[in-house]
């Protein structure tokens, strides 16, 4: 017999807490699930998301001002929408939790079901990714912009809760936006070589960069989510007159 | 006295099999092979095992324990809670009890078309250049990830998809500064890199933290994009290339 790896006495290994496999597959049902039927709610049943100086993601940019009242946001919202639906994060996410393709690792799937992964219609179309970041990233200059004007009241600058909410939203968009994978591979992992290119100091670095945000492009995926959503609930409130804008000065 | 562990190890062939229980005395340290073949000495001299090195090096003793692929040299019996259940790798034909026949990983393998130097050895090569291809030569060849990976395992799509592992081969290859071929029509069509669905179950399992998923097959994927479905890039490629 061999000889055991370990002559000393080690200390015994704690062993880790780890949640039932289901848990992540219902979490991401229940949280997508639910931002799906808001989605669906906010976009279809309102014309409107200003107040005042605020304007809710969903209604950013404001269609109104060239002259489209028919739900304004329908003509947003697909961009974020296609964006988010062909992300290798929310494929992941999806293709496990609505799918079951697969539920959880080295868990039997169904058998007999056919299975083409991203080759075949509809999920192929994935590989388009790249042109749904390229108008996402005009979205977020809109929503740059609406963030600044969140700061400034018909008094001159002030801050309120609005104001917080939505640049704490659009700073989790951008880092979302920018940790993307098509975006890593467009700004220097497409490249062999670095230092054949022109600039390769700053190509590499900045694909260091991107690929450290990268590893958390999942975290960024769901508080970007949340945020969209909560700024704007926040806003809604506000139209409804449920909630007043609290300032902060 | 030491504390006693039940062990179910799978006994059988392509004949067919089933788990059969062995009490162990637990030691400190112990890891899952070492409890193998501590019934291999004492209880079931047959009991077969493949292993070599036992210190998570030679890719050897894959197996799934408690349903997890895992190397049996790395799993401490002390990390898992209630009984243990050792079984062979799902995703490749048993030759018997803990042993597989791998030898289709080594067929994709003599597919791929090997390093094509632009230039004869030495070259000149800075590290910014060849940190991505460094990470997956680590790879001990394992296989767990063709092993977890569904496409394999539950699909049994083993014609269209060359699995996880020959995915970062593929991508040391086509991301190495030096390397002169073009691999990425093969990587879309013949090994098809399309069938992964990205849901990392292979980043999960590697026990040399590879990024396989996030660091190879999206990446690979891209190169594949810029090829097949963006007429810009491609248009830019054909000019580049003449
Ligand atoms: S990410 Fe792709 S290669 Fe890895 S296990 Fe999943 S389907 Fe297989
Ligand atoms: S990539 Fe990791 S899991 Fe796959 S064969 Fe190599 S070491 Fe094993
Ligand atoms: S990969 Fe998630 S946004 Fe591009
Ligand atoms: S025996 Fe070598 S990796 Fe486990």
């Amino acid at each position: 017999m061999a000889q055991r790896a370990q002559a000393l006495t080690p200390a015994p290994r704690r062993r880790k807490w780890e949640w039932p496999w289901w848990v992540s597959p219902a979490g991401t049902v229940t949280a997508l699930g639910l931002f799906t039927i808001y989605s669906l709610w906010e976009t279809l049943t309102h014309s409107s998301g200003q107040y005042h100086n605020y304007l809710s993601p969903f209604f950013s940019p404001d269609v109104r001002a060239i002259g489209i009242q028919f739900l304004p946001a329908i003509w947003v919202v697909w961009a974020p929408l296609l964006f988010r639906a062909t992300c290798y994060y929310y494929r992941k996410a999806y293709y496990r939790s609505f799918f079951s393709d697969p539920l959880a690792c080295a868990r039997p799937e169904r058998p007999g079901r056919a299975y083409t992964g991203e080759t075949k219609l509809p999920f192929v179309l994935s590989n388009l990714h790249r042109f749904f970041f390229y108008v996402t990233v005009v979205v977020m200059a809109f929503l740059w912009y609406d963030a600044i004007r969140a700061f400034i009241f018909p008094n001159g600058f002030g801050v309120g809760v609005g104001s917080l909410l939505m640049l704490l939203n659009v700073i989790l968009l951008s880092v979302y936006t920018f940790s993307c994978h098509a975006f890593r591979h467009l700004i220097g992992g497409g490249l062999d070589c670095f230092s054949c290119s022109r600039g390769p100091i700053l190509r590499y670095s900045l694909w260091k960069t991107v690929s450290k945000w990268n590893q958390e492009h999942a975290t960024w995926a769901w508080l970007s989510m949340f945020s969209v959503w909560a700024t704007d609930l926040y806003i809604r409130l506000l139209i409804s007159g449920v909630l007043h804008d609290v300032r902060l000065f | 006295m030491a504390e006693m562990k039940t062990l179910h190890v799978f006994r059988g062939d392509q004949s067919g099999g089933e788990e059969v229980a062995y009490e162990i005395p637990v030691e400190a340290g112990m890891v899952v092979l070492d409890a193998v073949h501590q019934i291999q000495a004492t209880q079931a001299p047959d009991l077969a095992v493949r292993w070599n090195c036992k210190a998570a090096r030679c890719g050897s003793c894959s197996a799934e324990v408690n349903g997890k692929p895992s190397l049996m040299c790395k799993t401490r019996v002390d990390a898992i809670e209630g009984e243990i259940h050792v079984r062979p790798m799902k995703a490749f034909p048993l030759i018997r009890d803990l042993v597989t026949d791998v030898s289709w990983n080594y067929e994709k393998a003599k597919q791929i078309e090997p390093f094509a130097p632009k230039e004869p050895a030495p070259f000149t090569m800075y590290q910014r250049d060849v940190e991505r291809s460094q990470q997956f030569r680590k790879c001990i060849e394992c296989f767990l990830c063709q092993d977890v990976c569904h496409v394999l395992r539950e699909h049994s799509a083993k014609e269209q998809y060359f699995g996880p592992r020959f995915m970062i081969k593929i991508a040391e290859l086509e991301m190495h500064p030096m390397d002169g071929a073009d691999r990425l029509h093969f990587t879309s069509h013949q090994a098809g890199v399309g069938m992964c669905n990205i849901t990392k179950c292979c980043q999960e399992v590697c026990p040399e933290h590879i990024h396989l998923t996030d660091d190879a097959i999206i990446p690979l994927k891209e190169r594949v994009a810029d090829r097949e479905w963006d007429p810009i890039r491609a248009l830019f490629h054909k000019t580049a290339a003449r």
